[in-house]
């Protein structure tokens, strides 16, 4: 992007899209998209598109992979060509590889691997469009289509970012603020067992900013976590509701 | 006067609920689908709550085929081997068919060809014989109504929602039967094996088992799908008359 960005935050405390510090971006969820998966989901988070695919629990290939106790899980990050500005090429790069881990390793908390030995879930997470902050949306939707799956859960995981922009403390960076914003906090968290299962930190942040950073991101989380048991209910509640309506017309 | 504190739930019957969602505190015991956590049931899947007693359920409305010992199951052969075939029964785990199971005289694996028997894609009734943790389940068809299937449909449903299939004491199903005048398998790890006189007929009792699964959470579901049967047969005949 070429156009200068004189301040990122004006006078007012209001963003550079519109909204104030302690804002989220719309967000939209859904769930079950895709026949061919165990589970799935699908989330718009501000401009960012993200699919994610479930398959499992079910053979580990290849077979050594498998652990005679538990149940292995893996998680593919990939960002379509088509989702940046510039053509990304498609194949594995340094950070898809880094946020497949840490997607995968803030996941594993929420499940029961013990359950199901020499097994394995895999993720596919398909980022169509991004713009900041995909490895949380991609794993406030990994979790909504795990449980779509099936598979037992803990709890579902919900993460958020928090972040530092010229001087301010704000939620939820997109795709400028984050490039040029002093700091980034992505926190993935359990809301119901209170349980914080990732928290990475790019930039320098004092003490007591770190600390309202991840207050932040946290309370985003649970807002965002309502709208994910919403997005999960909603699948199934269409029919419960429908039922009375049925009657009534006979 | 103090009166004892009744320790609290926190859901209502029948309340959909989400996976981590809290759902009673104290003396309770966690059932189905439920998980205990620094004394505190949450839930595991998503799904339908029930308190039976002292024990909290979750009836699941998404789950997977977990193989039980005895459990009726339809699977396909995916691998013929050498003393066996390997059959998908739609688990985590692919099932073992000995070959030693289905010859009723001792196998010779130079005498006999396998393929013969069962081929790659045939669809077979099975009995899990033995599955735990650190094996793959076994299957026999060894039983009167086990073996290979010759004729009729197929369909699948949500392993979760064969008991609802069934019904109270089997009404359900006994009813679509009678109905319909299918025979009907229930695979337990949600395949369905549907066998009529006709394919009408199959179609038929088809129809009702996908309106059982799609609604399979709400109440009077039994009422609903005797009208439903009569309604199509009724249309059914109107057809047959206009012909």
């Amino acid at each position: 992007m070429s156009e200068k960005h004189e301040k990122l935050i004006d006078k007012k405390g209001i963003r550079l899209d519109g909204r104030k510090a302690d804002e989220l971006r719309p967000l939209k969820l859904e769930v079950g998209v895709l026949p061919n998966a165990d589970g799935s989901a699908y989330v718009e988070h501000g401009k960012n598109k993200i699919l994610v695919g479930v398959f499992g629990p079910r053979e580990v290939h290849p077979k050594h992979l498998s652990r005679p106790d538990r149940m292995v899980l893996k998680c593919r990050y990939h960002m379509a060509p088509f989702s940046v500005p510039e053509r990304k090429s498609p194949a594995p790069s340094r950070r898809e590889v880094e946020l497949s881990k840490v997607i995968k390793e803030s996941l594993e908390p929420a499940l029961f691997p013990e359950m199901f030995p020499r097994t394995g879930l895999d993720v596919y997470v398909e980022v169509l469009q991004a713009d900041g902050g995909t490895r949380c949306a991609s794993i406030t939707a990994a979790a909504l289509a795990i449980a779509d799956s099936g598979v037992p859960m803990r709890d579902l995981v919900v993460a958020c970012a928090a972040g530092k922009v010229e001087d301010t403390v704000v939620l939820d960076l997109f795709d400028v603020e984050d490039k040029l914003g002093a700091a980034d906090v992505p926190v993935a968290y359990m809301p119901n067992l209170n349980a914080i299962t990732l928290l990475q930190m790019d930039g320098i942040l004092a003490p007591d900013e770190f600390e309202k950073a991840v207050n932040m991101a946290m309370e985003g989380c649970k807002k965002i976590n309502a709208l994910q048991k919403e997005a999960l209910k909603n699948k199934y509640m269409t029919v419960k509701e429908e039922e009375p309506k049925e009657e009534a017309e006979e | 006067m103090e009166v004892k504190e009744i320790m609290p739930t926190y859901f209502e019957s029948k309340q959909l609920v989400t996976p981590g969602e809290l759902l009673a505190e104290g003396e309770y015991q966690a059932g189905e689908n439920t998980y205990v956590e620094a004394g505190k049931i949450y839930a595991s899947r998503i799904g339908l709550v029930d308190l039976d007693t002292k024990r909290v359920n979750v009836v699941a409305l998404r789950a997977f085929y977990i193989p039980k010992v005895g459990d009726i199951v339809i699977g396909s052969v995916i691998e013929v081997g050498f003393n066996g075939w390997t059959v998908d029964i739609r688990a985590p785990y692919s099932a073992l068919l000995r070959a030693s199971d289905v010859l009723s005289r001792p196998f010779k694996p130079q005498n006999d060809e396998l393929s013969q028997v069962l081929d790659q894609g045939d669809l077979i009734v099975a009995k899990v014989a033995s599955y735990d943790r650190a094996h793959d389940p076994q299957l026999t068809v060894g039983e009167p109504g086990l073996g290979k299937i010759t004729r009729g449909q197929i369909m699948r449903v949500t392993p979760t929602k064969i008991p609802r299939v069934i019904g109270r004491k089997g009404s359900m199903i006994s009813m679509i039967k009678q109905e319909t005048n299918c025979q009907i398998i229930l695979g337990l790890n949600g395949v369905i094996l549907v066998t009529g006189k006709n394919v009408v007929d199959e179609d038929l009792a088809m129809k009702a088992i996908r309106k059982i699964e799609e609604e399979s959470h709400t109440s009077g579901l039994t009422d609903r799908i005797t009208q439903l049967l009569k309604e199509e047969k009724a249309k059914q005949l109107q057809v047959e008359t206009k012909q």
